[in-house]
């Protein structure tokens, strides 16, 4: 796919993909499918990144995007440090920006963060005179990553990007996924419905050009890709919706409801799944899911995203 | 000013040459590969195949390298290139590899080149077939099949142009802009 003009991102660092424009974003997707042939090599590294240090700062609990930010940089060959915040100087109290120039002192290349606090990835990209920063999620502010590994999914499986109608359900309010999905849905020409309990759809959502469905139903007719979010039983306490069994009977996804999608229409959740409760298990392991390219794409996107901003010397700093 | 060496016809003879030379010295194209390098090397390896395929009557596998994830320039550069497709699509384990590149100057493409290939298994033998050798060589690479050998003054560089990508085949002497 060589109809990309673009030859270099325009940004020096990753934190939402609400800064990205369409063609920063068409070329990273373009690189990732060169990089999906790397990992199908009997030797999976390339040496691209040899020299290069990366951080993996992660303030927040993280299993698989450590592991896919992991695998990302090892397999180009990035020497890579892994600071969890539990065992770290910021359980001593530490501020980000004095962690921030700890890790400037140490020579790093990269900083892959995660953090609970929308805004931190953005905090550090100004402290940090060097590094390069690569949001891994933030609060409920964006996880770029996840939203670019989702398009990628969206465009292998259905071959395109633009006028695809994306049914987006569940918990939008708190959720950075939805958020990094829509900016970077929209941008690439793609229809974006969304559809979840009232108490947990933002008020202002239509200003980032999305209907709002509250019946199922409407929010599936015709879609092309249905994306179920994480319910986050962990909030569960602060009663947004009276129980898991209310939810799973308005909101759940199960073959029944399938049926009113496109035929060809995918499925797809970012993981890890409450299964029976946001899907039911019969849609999650059928053959319209493509739930397992999406953590596969996750290692090719990642690929991407570093090599094309680790891309070396002086650039503009947008 | 730009100084055309070869045109279409001489490329078509130069890569008929070549593939006639591969065959003799293989002694057929029995457990031959053929993987050409991005962008023009590709084109130039699908023809070298298929003169293969039309003087003996066996289809050779073709592969594409795209060698730049290994260049030893990437610490220095401004701006990484633009990672194109790599496809090998069978395994070069024990087979002869023929790479096919349009030019051979400085040798640090096939240097990179090689260095990936290994990453796909350990061939039998790598031989190498470009269409335009120039002087320039900074490391100890020579081809095996060439097609035409010119001198390049400084401050000139060779344009090679395959109608797949150009329009045109040909090759000229250019002025470095």
């Amino acid at each position: 796919m060589a109809k990309n003009r673009l030859r270099a991102l325009r940004h020096r660092h990753l934190i939402g993909l609400e800064d990205y424009s369409r063609e920063e974003i068409g070329l990273i997707l373009d690189t990732a499918d060169s990089f999906k042939e790397v990992i199908r090599r009997p030797i999976r590294k390339v040496p691209a990144l040899r020299g290069k240090n990366v951080v993996n700062l992660f303030f927040e609990s993280s299993t698989r995007t450590r592991l896919s930010f992991e695998l990302a940089e090892k397999q180009l060959s990035a020497d890579t440090l892994n600071f969890a915040s539990t065992g770290s100087s910021v359980s001593k109290g530490e501020s980000l920006s004095d962690t921030a120039r700890n890790i400037e002192a140490m020579q790093v290349d990269c900083v892959v963060v995660r953090h609970a606090a929308a805004g931190a990835p953005l905090f550090l990209s100004q402290c940090l005179s060097s590094a390069v920063v690569i949001n891994a999620g933030d609060g409920a502010h964006e996880h770029p990553t996840q939203g670019l590994l989702d398009l990628l999914t969206m465009r292998d499986a259905l071959g395109r990007l633009e006028g695809l109608k994306v049914a987006l359900i569940g918990d939008i309010a708190h959720s950075r996924v939805a958020r990094s999905n829509i900016w970077g849905l929209r941008k690439m020409g793609a229809d974006v419905v969304v559809c979840g309990p009232p108490t947990l759809i933002p008020v202002d959502i239509e200003e980032m050009g999305v209907e709002v469905c509250y019946r199922i139903e409407d929010a599936l007719r015709g879609a092309d890709v249905i994306y179920a979010l994480r319910i986050q039983l962990e909030r569960q306490q602060e009663a947004f919706f009276p129980s898991q069994r209310e939810y799973t009977r308005l909101f759940g996804i199960d073959p029944e409801r399938l049926e009113l999608a496109k035929p060809e229409a995918i499925v797809m959740h970012p993981g890890p799944i409450n299964r029976g409760v946001e899907l039911d298990s019969r849609v999650a392991d059928s053959g319209r899911s493509v739930i397992l390219d999406q953590v596969t794409n996750g290692v090719a996107v990642r690929m991407a995203v570093l090599y094309l901003l680790n891309g070396g010397g002086e650039r503009d700093a947008a | 000013m730009s100084e055309q060496v070869l045109d279409r016809e001489g490329i078509a003879r130069a890569l008929s040459r070549i593939a006639r030379q591969i065959l003799e010295r293989n002694q057929g194209a029995s457990g031959i590969a053929i993987v050409g390098i991005q962008r023009r090397g590709d084109w130039l390896a699908r023809r070298l195949a298929e003169a293969i395929r039309e003087a003996e009557d066996t289809a050779v596998p073709v592969g594409v390298l795209d060698i730049n994830l290994y260049r030893d320039d990437l610490q220095v550069r401004a701006d990484y290139p633009v990672v194109r497709t790599t496809d090998i699509p069978f395994d070069i384990e024990g087979r002869t590899v023929i790479l096919v590149d349009d030019v051979l100057y400085t040798g640090r493409t096939i240097r990179a080149a090689l260095d990936e290939l290994k990453d796909f298994g350990r061939a039998r033998r790598i031989e190498l077939a470009v269409l335009i050798d120039r002087e320039g060589r900074e490391l100890p690479i020579q081809a095996d099949y060439i097609g035409e050998t010119i001198e390049v003054g400084p401050g000139r560089t060779v344009v090679v142009h395959v109608h797949e990508l150009d329009r045109d085949d040909n090759v000229a002497v250019e002025e470095v802009a």
